[in-house]
């Protein structure tokens, strides 16, 4: 094309002014589109449509959120040091933060707003991801407030009533609140009961009001309902965000990119092709100072009932009609409805504890003698379980879920295993060290994709072995990649709930694991295994009755 | 991390020393996304290849740097090839002499990754019409910046006429945090904009582009005016309730006034190459954005806005 074509055929010949508002109607179709899949809350929305300055088609400006407040209950704990005021701080950093965003902490700490803000400080400097920059800590600091107090002081929860009202005075912040519970499950009932009673839980017309809750979401399915009746009876299930950080994870989401956008893989994602999916997350480190949470949860409901099995419904689910958050929740819902457990859960599933040994070089303890734990702990450290889905897809396709702690090196991924071809025109000799094709999604710690196939050795001789070819696209590149929780942050403070479970999610979960957990209370002690070592015997024995073995990691 | 020098070469030999390199350092597969062309001269080559380098650790990439070296001399084609330092791609040099220096695309062309997309970045002086550039046929998208040139805003008043789809400019990039805060301004319900005014130093491609950004999108007269700087100062915006204005005195830190409101400070600092660049290559699509923002400044030339500049 020559260049005066160029200018003839440009779409954008001078207009009177008048003109460019016809024009603008044209694009409203992609508008509407483009902010169903977004799928943010609806006041935001529609003040973004009528927004003059954004336009579908400007893919630079960043999605940013409304004017508001999040309230951080537990700003002492470990997460918020380590991973929330870090993601605050890094989302301000990159310019997502909207004008006069504030924090208010809510602690037990007889402190001023200046010793939070102290914390805060200490908190970036040592984890956020970003580099510390002077004029974004300023930006950050105006909005800091503390207010001091129990849960059960109602004197403490009108004071917080009072800031926020404050803050919208002085800040305009607009009635919008993100109230973020990174506090013990059983306080739940007296911070939601409490907003409750001050109103807060209440939006006034035109702003909202958000509930963030961590996991556990319960340890079985009838204490995950009576928490979900406590939130629920205060704050509709729109406004709950249930943080599953894992879904906050590039790869995770990639999972999605790679099924859907692609159609290389998708024909044969299916019981035709595909011989099983292993999907691990397997920890190096044992349980820390974590024992009096940890004991009596255990393994299973510790990771697989919300991480692994998330991971399994996104591997599983089909294709979703849009990614707005309603389409993306049934499909995950509908595969998840479709697991079926083993008909014996002896055979079909297998859980360890660690006991001491070596592990990356140091010696350590075993479970029974870390701090806190008493002799007679029947915990499990380790859980394998085999799963099937009983759908057209997948029928006869077994997924086999294993996490444990004190293994041999962290790792999380989602191995695809595909089946052996169906015929070899090479000699068994030529073939004998040729494996099973896989598709490996590596989550964690080195984000990417693995594809594992066989090729000829070079030489005379026609020798076939397998060989893995390696993805990795930018996250284990970048320091300065967003987070987990900026992400899932970002998504709270805009309203956009497609990367949070629902609570049917969280309940179908507990009646996947609710029956396994059930036949191990019943079963004593768990198998030993050293620690640093894969888990124990009967989890390779468990493979081994199927005729497969665990991927080496 | 490995590096090698070849004198008098070829892009074939500089091809098969690649893959050599490659099969050295043990990683046969190669992850990379794109190639990144350079066009620059000695004088600007290290921070064009310092920012590129960087930009490739979100997006691994083959950067392909062209210089033009004496054209006075003996045809000569130096390469200096860099594996594996502080970048996941390739960063290759090119030094071009004697004729060669016309025809750097001959040396380009064979190095391109197979099938994936090429970019063209002038960090420096560039022609009218990059499209048409030799190096510019070969790329889906090309990246200019109208700051280097000696008229910085003649050069970005220019851009429209040799439009392409896929030509962006560096000068729009900049804007991309200051466009953002006024689009989360309004976000929230504004009265009708009736005029405004951008204030920067003199000089500034980003002023311009910027007032005719919002010109477009508002339907309202907005006219630059010149300030002490450092680099775009404020933006201004007349409505029926007030003025609306984001100012910013020391390029860090910004305050947004909306009438009836209190005074919001926001950080707003400038971006160092490297980010402007992997911005540029995170979407390798046409800005349209971009096209009818400049567009719409060729047009506001022969506008009074203009005479009185």
């Amino acid at each position: 094309m020559t260049d005066g074509e160029t200018q003839m055929t440009s779409p954008e010949e001078p207009k009177a002014p008048g003109d460019e508002e016809e024009t603008r109607p044209a694009h409203a179709d992609e508008v509407a589109t483009v902010a169903a899949a977004a799928a943010s809350a609806a006041s935001t929305e529609a003040a973004m449509l009528a927004n003059p300055l954004r336009d579908p088609r400007d893919k630079r400006l960043p999605r940013v959120a409304g004017p508001c407040v999040l309230v951080l209950f537990g700003v002492t704990g470990d997460l918020a040091k380590r991973k929330l005021l870090p993601a605050i701080y890094d989302l301000g950093n990159r310019g997502l933060l909207p004008p006069g965003f504030s924090l208010v902490g809510f602690a037990r700490r007889d402190w001023a707003a200046q010793d939070f803000a102290q914390l805060t400080h200490d908190a970036i400097k040592e984890h956020a991801r970003t580099p510390f920059r002077e004029e974004v800590w300023k930006q950050l600091r105006e909005g800091i407030h503390f207010v001091p107090g129990e849960f059960s002081d109602d004197g403490a929860f009108d004071a917080l009533a009072m800031t926020l009202k404050e803050i919208d005075e002085t800040r305009g912040t607009g009635g919008n609140y993100a109230f973020y519970l990174s506090v013990p499950p059983k306080f739940f009932p007296l911070v939601v009961e409490q907003l409750k009673r001050t109103n807060l839980a209440n939006a006034p017309e035109g702003a909202w009001r958000r509930v963030v809750i961590e996991k556990p979401f319960g340890h079985d399915l009838q204490s995950a309902q009576e928490l979900n009746t406590i939130t629920s009876a205060v704050f509709p299930e729109s406004s709950v965000f249930r943080i599953d950080h894992y879904l906050g994870k590039e790869t995770v989401q990639n999972i999605m990119a790679l099924r859907f956008a692609n159609n290389l893989f998708e024909p044969i994602w299916n019981r035709g092709y595909v011989d099983h999916v292993q999907i691990t997350m397997a920890e190096d480190i044992g349980i820390g100072g974590r024992a009096g949470y940890y004991d009596g949860i255990g393994a299973a409901r510790d990771v697989i009932q919300n991480h692994l099995l998330q991971l399994l419904a996104l591997v599983a689910m089909d294709d979703p009609t849009s990614f707005e958050a309603n389409s993306l929740r049934r499909e995950k819902e509908k595969v998840l409805k479709a697991v079926r457990l083993p008909h014996d859960l002896g055979l079909g599933t297998a859980r360890g504890r660690y006991t001491s040994g070596w592990q990356g070089g140091e010696p350590v303890v075993g479970y029974l003698d870390e701090d806190g734990i008493p002799a007679d702990s029947i915990t499990e450290t380790y859980a394998a379980i085999k799963l099937e889905i009983a759908n057209r897809r997948w029928a006869g396709v077994p997924f086999y879920l294993r996490t444990g702690k004190r293994l041999g090196r962290r790792v999380t991924e989602v191995a695809v295993v595909f089946q052996r071809a169906p015929h070899l025109p090479f000699s068994t000799d030529d073939t004998e060290i040729l494996g099973q094709n896989a598709l490996v999604i590596r989550v964690q710690p080195d984000e990417g994709i693995t594809v594992r196939f066989g090729s000829k050795v070079p030489g005379t001789a026609m020798e076939v072995r397998d060989v893995s070819m390696d993805f990795a696209y930018g996250e284990s590149f970048m320091e300065s990649s967003p987070e987990a929780y900026e992400r899932l942050l970002l998504d709270v403070l805009i309203g956009d709930p497609p990367l949070f479970p629902h609570q049917r999610e969280v309940d179908l979960s507990w009646q996947i694991l609710d029956p396994i957990e059930h036949f191990w209370a019943s079963q004593g002690r768990p198998e030993g295994y050293p620690a640093g070592t894969w888990g124990p015997a009967s989890a390779d024995a468990m493979m081994a009755r199927d005729g497969r073995v665990w991927r080496r990691l | 991390m490995a590096s090698f020098m070849l004198s008098g070469t070829t892009a074939s030999k500089i091809s098969s020393q690649l893959t050599h390199l490659r099969h050295q350092m043990g990683a046969p597969a190669i992850g990379m996304v794109l190639t990144l062309v350079v066009v620059c001269d000695e004088s600007n080559q290290y921070d064009a290849v310092r920012a590129a380098t960087e930009a490739a650790r979100e997006h691994p990439s083959r950067i392909l740097v062209a210089i033009a070296r004496d054209p006075a001399e003996a045809i000569r084609l130096d390469a200096e090839l860099r594996i594996g330092e502080s970048t996941p791609g390739e960063v290759i040099l090119l030094r071009l002499y004697g004729e060669l220096t016309r025809h750097a695309e001959s040396v380009v062309s064979p190095l391109l990754l197979p099938d994936t997309p090429v970019v063209a970045w002038w960090p420096g002086e560039c022609t009218d019409r990059p499209a048409k550039d030799p190096i510019g046929l070969l790329t889906q998208r090309r990246i200019t910046d109208a700051r280097s040139a000696d008229d910085p805003v003649k050069a970005i008043v220019g851009r429209a006429r040799g439009y392409h789809p896929g030509d962006t400019d560096l000068a729009w990039t900049r804007l991309t945090p200051w466009r953002s805060l006024l689009a989360a301004a309004f976000d929230q319900p504004v009265g009708e904009v009736e005029r405004g005014v951008v204030e920067a130093v003199p000089d500034n491609p980003s002023a311009p582009l910027l007032a005719a950004w919002l010109s477009d999108r508002l339907g309202a007269p907005v006219e630059v005016a010149e300030s002490g700087g450092p680099g775009l100062t404020a933006v201004r915006l007349s409505t029926a309730d007030g003025e609306i204005k984001v100012t910013r005195s020391d390029a860090r830190l910004a305050t947004l006034t909306r009438p009836g409101q209190p005074d919001r400070r926001v950080a707003l600092a400038r971006r160092p190459t490297s980010e402007l660049l992997a911005e540029e290559l995170r979407r390798l699509d046409p800005d349209e954005l971009y096209e009818t923002a400049i567009r719409h400044l060729a047009r506001g030339v022969t506008a009074p806005q203009a005479a009185r500049r």
